[in-house]
């Protein structure tokens, strides 16, 4: 095998090399990384420079740590997202869990507030209950119809996101709700602790347990076993529906906290949050380089999927790009992605040896 | 081999392929001559899938030439190839599943009347292609509802119908029955006649001395050798493929029944491909299941594991009734069923070796403690494990789909020493395994029967069977038609009872 490599000197890069090696080597080096990590650190160079050009505000410090406070409530609802990913399916729903867990979560918490006035956090943590139990309780409903009676993960979550909504408009009438203790919003959502906001460091704690779960547990390499292939993982003894069905209640229960963070930031209940969460966590992941198939996908680019989102949203903002033009964005990058993953994997299976 | 006089149909020059970090093809020169069957030969990896996939225009070499009757050509798309008169039938079906026969067989290609579909003509071509081919299929059955066999003769029969001069085929017996087997050679023949030129890829020695002419051998890429079919011998070849003599490719087992571990009485699959089987596997011994494809004898495994509904009978393992139980209850009683194909039920094949690995053991200790894995114990197993199996090179991180064919298979069987396992079930083995790879796995087989373990083997290959098995049962049409055991266990009696006895 060593013997060729003096043997063939016709071939270009080599040629290429000798005049110009830094430029060659570049090239390799940018080859390596996309093929090792996606496409993911270009669109975040690429991102950087443009709105860097675009703004003078948007490369401070002040600024990027604005960008990561505000992508924490997508990139909680990600990791939600991934889980379904991992095992092959997808959740249409989280918006609709996001929306459902503000209203009922606001409803509850206002109603006991109102009853026992005096005891605030008490009304905060059963609220904070009453709304993460409706959420889970969305995602639950999924694992059902995924897992036991085998309805596509595309209509069941489909199906439940326009039910869960529907729930959320006729309880409020379509109005937000109020009446929470101002005490709910100061601490979760504009709150600081160590001198970092709240939310922030909820969205670590939910990233760290999500590293474990997914990393360290036998349930999350079951995950992975089922989205890479099923009928393997079931003769490996692994309870394959029970996998499945956790899967979703799961990210019904990562995402409904992320619900009750954003009630939090708004301080009132609301059936209209979350409606871009599908895209923009599905998109998040699979920048991220979670793989639609199943079975591929780590917590550390998910996380820095929803970073670039955030990036770029925020960006947009800084450039003074109108609202309905960065939804136009936000959809062609998710598909440049999925072009570009199946470039790569096309790469990848060239070098099969 | 000397004749240079006639043209060859397809001709390759010093070619070279090279891919990221692996040169796959390394200045090969190859010669297909009219009229004739060239079987290509070697290990898995050695090259033989990339050469034919530069011949069918599937890929562009790195270097070199191709030429076709003597004129150097460019087969940069599949539709190129074709139109030179290649065509290739590869591993890889390339089948609509959807869709019907007739319409896999003329995609692309349709009947046409006045711009639209000619529905009775299509009928029509295809059934006169099926006749002229001989095989028995229905034009309007969708293709997904046909065997693995039935799907590879339309795809067959989807190669002969644009009548090329130069046919590639990858292992098209691999999933025949010998009658279908012997219907393709028969048709391999008759092309041969008209001067089509024939390049042959099989594992499979006594395929060779049938059909082929030439045999060329390559090795890691190289070329070895282009020798006669007829006069080389298979232990010449086989070190010739290997680049060292194997005397042995079966070695001999010790025959040491004791106690019965796996009891089958009277079993009746729902889906009734099993009819009243009854049999026993005893510790320390190799039991045989012979029969064709579609005779049962997966199936009456499955089902046993818990794969497949049983309708009646009872299913005994090491004395307790485990009728009917979940896979994940029988891995825990000690009874393990290896499946037949790797890709759709063995590996998860984007991810890494140890976590194949492992797999099966990840329900209890020492790799789990509680919720948690433990990866130093992983990794500690998956060391053992890649030593005892002897995986090549020995990167246990790796993704299961960048190692070649027979080291996947090596991971796959890996899996099953993963936990304590008393009664193995291998469903077809070495199913598209080279010969090195095939003699280990037999060596590992019989060690597992002398360290007292029961041990079922399913084989469509009969040599396989015939040489392992200390008892062997016969199976046709779902039911256990014969049992032999020790020197009764010859071909003759064998195949005897793979076809029609039903009157019995």
């Amino acid at each position: 095998m060593s013997q060729p490599a003096g043997s063939e000197p016709q071939t270009a890069p080599d040629q290429a090399g000798a005049r110009e090696p830094s430029r060659s080597r570049a090239v390799h080096l940018a080859q390596v990384l996309f093929l090792r990590l996606g496409v993911l650190p270009f669109l975040l160079a690429i991102a950087v420079v443009v709105f860097t050009a675009m703004s003078d505000n948007f490369l401070t410090a002040e600024n990027l740590v604005n960008v990561v406070r505000q992508s924490v409530y997508l990139m909680i609802v990600a990791l939600g997202q991934m889980l379904a990913l991992l095992t092959g399916g997808f959740d249409l729903s989280v918006g609709t869990i996001v929306a459902l867990t503000s209203v009922v979560g606001a409803s509850a918490m206002a109603s006991v507030a109102a009853s026992v006035p005096e005891s605030v956090w008490l009304a905060i943590a059963l609220g904070c209950l009453a709304g993460i139990m409706a959420g889970t309780l969305v995602g639950v409903c999924n694992g059902i119809g995924v897992a036991v009676f085998n309805v596509s993960p595309f209509i069941m979550t489909l199906g439940i996101a326009s039910v869960g909504f529907g729930i959320a408009l006729y309880m409020t009438g379509g109005v937000p709700v109020y009446g929470m203790p101002p005490e709910f919003g100061s601490v979760f959502g504009f709150g600081r602790f160590a001198g970092v906001p709240v939310p922030v460091l909820v969205a670590v704690v939910v990233a760290g347990l999500a590293w474990v779960l997914v990393n360290r547990t036998a349930l999350g390499r079951y995950f992975y076993a089922v989205g890479g292939n099923v009928k393997a993982a079931h003769l490996s003894g692994i309870n394959t529906r029970l996998t499945l069905f956790l899967t979703y209640a799961l990210c019904g229960f990562v995402t409904a906290i992320c619900g009750m963070l954003l009630t939090a930031r708004l301080e009132t209940g609301e059936a209209n949050i979350g409606a871009s969460m599908p895209l923009e966590s599905i998109a998040a992941c699979v920048i991220g380089g979670v793989s639609l198939r199943g079975g591929v996908g780590r917590v550390g680019n998910v996380i820095l999927g929803a970073l670039f989102i955030g990036l770029v949203q925020n960006g947009m903002n800084l450039a003074q790009i109108e609202s309905y033009l960065q939804t136009v964005v936000l959809g062609l990058l998710l598909i440049l992605a999925v072009i570009a993953d199946q470039l790569r994997l096309r790469v990848i299976a060239g070098m099969k040896d | 081999m000397g004749s240079a006089t006639p043209t060859p149909l397809v001709e390759c020059r010093q070619v070279i392929k090279q891919y990221p970090g692996v040169l796959a093809l390394d200045r090969v020169n190859f010669q297909l001559l009219a009229g004739e069957v060239h079987v290509l030969f070697g290990e898995n990896g050695a090259g033989k899938s990339t050469l034919i996939s530069l011949l069918a225009g599937a890929q562009e070499p790195t270097a070199g030439e191709i030429l076709v009757r003597g004129r150097p050509v460019h087969l940069h798309s599949v539709h190129r190839a074709r139109e030179l008169g290649i065509s290739a039938v590869f591993q890889d079906f390339s089948l609509v599943p959807q869709l019907t026969v007739e319409q896999n067989l003329f995609l692309g290609a349709e009947p046409r009347r006045h711009g639209f579909l000619d529905r009775k003509a299509l009928r029509r071509e295809a059934k006169h292609m099926l006749d002229r081919l001989g095989f028995a299929l229905d034009p309007s059955e969708r293709v997904q509802h046909l065997t693995r066999a039935q799907q590879q003769m339309v795809e067959i029969a989807k190669a002969f119908r644009t009548q090329p001069s130069v046919l590639i085929l990858d292992e098209p017996t691999a999933s025949l029955t010998e009658r279908e087997t012997e219907q393709l050679f028969a048709l391999i023949q008759a092309a041969t006649a008209r001067g089509v030129g024939v390049i042959y890829i099989t594992h499979r020695m006594s395929e060779i001395r049938r059909i082929g002419h030439r045999i060329t051998v390559l090795r890691d890429g190289r070329l070895i050798d282009t020798v006669d079919a007829k006069t080389t011998s298979e232990d010449r070849l086989v070190e010739l493929m290997t680049g060292r003599v194997i005397s042995e490719i079966y070695p001999t087992i010790p025959h040491a029944p004791r106690e019965i571990i796996l009891k089958v009485e009277n079993l009746t699959a729902a889906s009734l491909s099993v009819r009243g089987a009854t049999l026993e596997v005893r510790a320390g011994e190799i039991v045989g299941l012979a029969g064709l494809v579609g005779s049962g004898k997966s199936e009456l495994a499955r089902a046993c594991f818990g794969l497949d509904r049983i309708a009646s009978g009872r299913v005994w393992l090491a004395g307790e009734d485990v009728t009917g139980l979940v896979p994940r209850s029988m891995l825990q009683k000690g009874f393990f069923y290896l499946p037949p194909d790797r890709r759709e039920e063995g590996l998860v094949m984007m991810r890494s070796c140890r976590e194949n690995m492992v797999l099966p053991a990840l329900q209890q200790k020492p790799l789990r403690k509680g919720a948690f894995l433990s990866i130093a114990q992983e990794q500690e197993l998956t060391a053992r494990l890649t030593r005892r199996i002897n995986l090549q090179p020995a990167k246990p991180e790796r993704d299961v789909a960048h190692f070649s064919g027979g080291n996947q298979q090596k991971v796959l069987i890996a899996k099953s020493l993963s936990r304590p396992v008393r009664l193995f079930v291998f469903d077809e083995p070495t199913v598209g395994v080279d010969v090195a790879t095939r003699a280990a796995i037999y060596r590992f087989i019989g060690e597992l029967c002398e360290g007292g373990a029961a041990v079922l083997l399913i084989s469509s290959d009969l040599p396989e069977v015939l040489h392992l098995s200390h008892r062997l049962y016969v199976m046709y049409r779902g039911r256990i038609q014969a049992e032999f055991a020790g020197a009764d266990i010859t071909e003759q009696n064998v195949l005897r009872h793979f076809f029609e006895r039903e009157a019995a």
